[in-house]
């Protein structure tokens, strides 16, 4: 038998370490703070120009996160302020949201397409302070028309088959940030771009696989009508034109066997109706164009080495030739985990890429010279995605 | 009769035998099931903390999941409510490392390798054990030494005195979230051999309860304050489960039938402009399970066998969202056969074989069909000489999946060693006990690692572990004022090697599984148990334990989260337990602290989670009415109302109430 001093000599000891450990461990939960904005300067200070102030960043943050965030690159300081929506915004339940998908700017206002928290949020695009919101389900991409929001829906007025509802284009008014009119179109549409009085809408199908949707949606912007759907091609998602009034659509394939693919939509001599006239045997995932350059990025999944192929080019949009493999030049690209959006200064074209890395931690913004030789780079949120440029 | 009253002897001596030298944690349990009647109860050499009887049933605890928080070294994710999936993750090391043993026979689910430990309730549990590594006992399945950490729960078993035939039990609990939950159990004696036992239960709650999301500024002013009720976390489900054991010469047999039927909803994740979501879940897990112990000589086997049925049906009726519907159907046999020779008194050799089959199929596009076909091949050896104790096993497994119309993965081998001692270092008593153990382990990847629409690779190979563990032992029972003392300590080192973790591909959400993620895991658990006996006919225990956590990533230094501790690990855990009795009375206290962790792998200050920790009490008075025995409990938990989540978005309860009636003839 082991005496009771021993015993108790050993209780006291646990005791002591429990009491010690339990001081280390008393830290107590606080009030939860609104969350704050972080700045960091921005390396070799950028060129300040005449027409661009800076651009808003939308970080999409994963599904469920509630992790949408912006962010403000400011040339005018040199500072790049992440996170501003919630400190501009205190008093709004559950900040931004979940899930951004898009932005855009139009007079004075910014609209931030939040995907899974069913709404465009719209600020004031000087100051990122709150001015009102739209909700409309499962939105997408926005874009801007004669004083009017149009913004893509995956979900549509339910009709036949409430199974697979089509998509549809929501038109919203920007000075009473009502919905005003609303038409159905092909199956999950994702980006529109306007041309003359017509608005073209790429529909995925994305929610019907392995049925994707192929076809290129035309709307007649004066009656707010489908006139007509374009066979394109399969789970088609960006919508680029040019200055040459053709059309840039990617098609995303099948992810398996249907490879990713652009097209080239325009007018042939004679007609007035868009049909695709060139196939660009390039996989792409996004695009920007300037001038006369389309610089695309395409990562591709590759099941037997089991990593992504990702290639940056350039293709010339008159004679639709890849002119270069790889934008960027200086070999930074090894650094980029997964490219996921493009954006080049109107002004200097500077070519700015984003880098999700594993879509659940911070991303890495690029600074690009046009050259392709990298400027400058900063940490972003979670997944950032897409960005705005704010004219001074 | 005679028989029965000398096989409740040798329970009771063995019990007793056991307690004093094992180094659970646990009260000592009056009357102990023992596999195997006639062997010398070993003597515990690995790391195991239990809780049985009363002090389970007395812990504010909904189910399994919430019980297992007062164990050191363990993390349960609880996405709030009753119905809301609980997992639990011990010493970091990922949920699928966990095994779950129900009455000797382990839980399986080929399709994600996570068991919801919600869906088990408290009702019919005589204890919980968790052992770190695996249990120390070398006659058992194969399958038993692969965990990297275990947990067995035991329901309850009939012991009858000499004169009774029959036991019956039933008992209601109502509560906040609109609970009801009744359930009944019955034994009988159907021969002096044989018994039998039926249990059933029926739960139904609508999980409406109030949460509240509040935020101020740094100048302390209020930025927002909002109340709101959770939504679609209704849960309705039964478990019907039914008994029959027996005795024979020198052996035993148990069969068991059980099944659980539940339609839940699911509440997800609360996010700007979104509080409330429209999925639901129907399951149906069913199986039946049979084990056969003889001992002849120095020989005695152990045989079981198991029939299982899971069925998931998953809806999402969001107008807002992709419809889905998707029906999975999984399938599982297992055959297991364990024998035992003692060689000489002290020293024993074991070798287990076990076959196992499973088979997922579901309806949905781009998803396999896989089977799978295990077999594990154990040996083992212990030696018990006295002060010093060692056991050695060694686990070949064999792995083939067959895809129904596609080429199927290459064959997975693995051979997996684990080497455990103790000592005791005092002469004189066996009180103080120093242990240590070295254990691979691994995880296979699971039929959604593997096979999942778009985001499986069937290229994966298993996830390795090695876990090191040296610990301390103090364990002493007296007459005076302080009655028991249980206190230990153990330090531990884990690398888990090839880590499945989700890689992204292309836009949007689209993710591949790669064996990408190294994490190395330092930590410290400390448990104390102390029983008292301050007057009288009043009795004290308190139970106290604490965790520290080093978990960080060491997948790449590219990493922006290199070194940083890994999500919701907190570096510091613990809980305690107050209980006291007197006479017909019982308050039992209980208090959990979880501390700051980070919701995602960075450890920045927008992933930041701040600690939690909640106040549980209850109250309950035992009656007698001529035979029939009742007792009434009370329960508050959250007694201070903490606005918390443990998984970010999914707010958990502010202070609920429950009370409960059970009458026992």
């Amino acid at each position: 038998m082991i005496s009771p001093h021993i015993t108790r000599t050993i209780f006291l000891y646990f005791l002591t370490l429990l009491a010690v450990a339990g001081k280390g461990a008393t830290s107590c939960r606080e009030d939860e703070l609104v969350v704050p904005t972080e700045y960091d300067i921005i390396p070799g200070n950028p060129p300040v120009t005449s027409v661009i102030r800076g651009f808003y960043l939308v970080n999409e943050g994963n599904m469920g996160s509630n992790k949408c965030t912006v962010d403000f690159c400011d040339f005018t300081t040199g500072l790049y302020a992440r996170n501003i929506y919630a400190e501009r915004n205190p008093d709004v339940i559950k900040e931004l949201g979940d899930v951004g998908n898009d932005i855009g700017i139009y007079g004075s206002k910014l609209y931030i397409v939040v995907n899974c928290s069913h709404k465009v949020e719209v600020l004031d695009a000087r100051s990122g302070i709150r001015i009102g919101q739209v909700d409309i389900p499962n939105c997408r991409y926005v874009r801007f028309y004669r004083g009017k929001a149009y913004v893509s829906s995956y979900v549509g007025p339910v009709l036949i088959d409430p199974d697979a509802p089509k998509g549809a284009i929501f038109e919203v008014d920007t000075a009473s940030l009502a919905v005003t009119r609303r038409v159905s179109v092909g199956y999950q549409p994702e980006e529109m771009e306007i041309v003359g009085d017509y608005m073209y809408v790429a529909n995925s199908g994305g929610y019907r696989a392995p049925a994707y949707d192929n076809t290129v949606s035309v709307i007649q912007m004066i009656d707010f009508k489908q006139v007509e759907q374009i066979p394109v091609g399969i789970n088609l998602h960006r919508v680029k034109q040019d200055r040459y009034r053709q059309l840039w659509v990617s098609s995303r394939g099948d992810y398996n066997t249907r490879p990713s693919r652009l097209y080239v939509l325009g007018r042939k001599p004679g007609y007035n109706r868009y049909a695709v006239t060139d196939t660009i045997p390039v996989a792409c995932s996004n695009m920007a164009v300037r001038g006369d350059s389309l610089f695309y990025y395409a990562t591709e999944w590759n099941d037997y080495t089991s990593s992504n192929t990702i290639s940056y080019g350039i293709i010339d949009i008159r004679s639709k030739q890849v002119v270069s493999t790889n934008f960027i030049t200086d070999g930074t690209e090894r650094e980029i985990t997964i490219p996921y959006g493009i954006a080049i200064h109107p002004e200097t074209g500077d070519i700015f890429v984003t880098d999700a890395r594993n879509y659940v931690s911070s991303g890495t913004l690029y600074c690009f010279s046009p050259d392709g030789k990298k400027k400058w780079s900063v940490r972003t949120g979670d997944i950032p995605a897409h960005i705005a440029f704010l004219p001074e | 009769m005679k028989r029965i009253t000398l096989i409740t002897i040798l329970f009771a001596s063995a019990a007793t035998a056991g307690a004093a030298t094992a180094d659970s944690i646990a009260i000592p349990e009056q009357l102990h099931e023992i596999t195997v009647t006639s062997r010398r109860k070993p003597v515990e050499v690995i790391p195991v903390q239990t809780l049985s009887g009363d002090e389970l049933q007395r812990l504010n605890s909904n189910s399994i999941a919430d019980a297992l928080r007062y164990f050191s070294g363990v993390q349960v994710k609880d996405y709030g409510g009753v119905g809301g999936i609980k997992t639990v993750n011990i010493r970091s090391m990922g949920t699928n490392h966990t095994g779950v043993v129900y009455d000797g026979v382990e839980l399986g689910n080929a399709q994600n390798g996570q068991i919801d430990l919600g869906q088990f309730s408290l009702d019919n549990i005589e204890a919980l054990s968790l052992y770190n590594g695996q249990k120390s006992e070398i006659l058992q399945p194969a399958k038993d030494f692969g965990s990297a950490g275990s947990i067995y729960i035991r329901t309850r078993t009939p012991q009858f005195a000499a004169d009774e035939s029959y036991h019956a039990r039933a008992a209601v609990r109502f509560g906040s979230f609109d609970l009801l939950n009744p359930s009944a159990l019955v034994e009988l004696r159907l021969s002096p051999r044989v018994n039998a036992s039926l249990s059933a239960e029926w739960i139904t709650s609508t999980g409406r309860y109030k949460f509240r999301y509040r935020r101020v500024n740094p100048a302390g002013e209020l930025a927002y304050d909002t109340t709101a009720v959770r939504q679609n976390g209704d849960i309705n489900a039964t478990r019907i489960e039914a008994n029959l054991n027996g005795s024979i010469n020198m052996g035993e047999w148990h069969f068991k039938v059980y099944n659980y039927n539940s339609e839940r909803g699911v509440p997800g994740a609360i996010v700007n402009n979104v509080w409330r979501r429209g999925e639901r879940i129907w399951d149906t897990n069913s199986f039946a399970q049979g084990s056969f112990t003889k001992t002849v000589g120095s020989f005695t086997t152990l045989n079981n066998i198991k029939y299982a049925f899971y069925r998931t049906h998953y809806v999402n009726n969001d107008d807002k969202q992709i419809k889905i519907d998707n029906l999975y159907r999984q399938r599982e046999f297992y055959l297991s056969s364990a024998n035992e020779l003692a060689l000489t008194p002290w020293w024993r050799l074991s070798a287990s074989y076990d076959f196992q089959w499973n088979t997922l199929s579901a309806d949905m596009y781009g998803f396999a069909k896989p089977d799978r076909y295990s077999n594990l091949l154990s040996v083992a050896t212990a030696v018990d000489l006295g002060r010093f104790k060692a056991q050695a096993s060694g686990l070949a497994t064999f792995i083939h999946d067959r895809l129904r119309g596609q080429q199927s993965p290459a064959d997975k081998h693995v051979f997996t060693p684990a080497i455990y001692a103790s000592f005791s270092p005092l002469r004189r008593s066996r009180d103080l006990q120093l242990r240590a153990f070295v254990k691979r382990s691994f995880r296979m990847p699971t039929f959604n690692d593997l096979y999942y629409a778009d985001m499986g690779n069937s290229r994966l190979s298993p996830e390795r572990v090695t876990q090191c563990n040296v610990g301390i032992v103090y364990s002493h029972d007296s007459r005076g004022f302080v009655r028991s003392l249980r206190l230990s300590a153990d330090a531990y080192y884990n690398l888990v090697k090839n880590k499945i973790v989700a890689y992204p591909k292309g836009q949007q959400f689209r993710w591949t599984m790669l064996n990408l993620g190294k994490v190395d895991i330092r930590g410290i658990d400390i448990t104390a148990l102390a029983g008292f006996n301050p007057a009288g006919d009043l009795y004290a225990t308190i139970r106290g334990q604490y965790t520290y956590q080093r978990a960080i990533d060491i997948t790449s230094p590219a990493d922006n989260y290199y070194r940083h501790q890994i999500p919701y690990i907190p570096h510091h855990s613990g809980s305690a337990v107050l209980n006291l009795s007197w006479r017909q009375w019982n308050v039992n206290y209980s208090f959990i602290y979880v501390g700051a962790r980070y919701n995602q792998q960075e450890n920045i200050r927008y992933n930041y989670t701040q600690p939690w920790y909640t106040s549980d009490v209850s109250l309950s008075r035992d009656f007698t009415f001529n035979k029939v025995r009742c007792r009434a409990l009370v329960e508050v938990n959250n007694l201070l109302s903490q606005d918390y989540d443990v998984i970010l978005n999914y707010p958990m309860p502010k202070r609920n109430f429950r009370i409960s009636l059970t009458v026992e003839i």
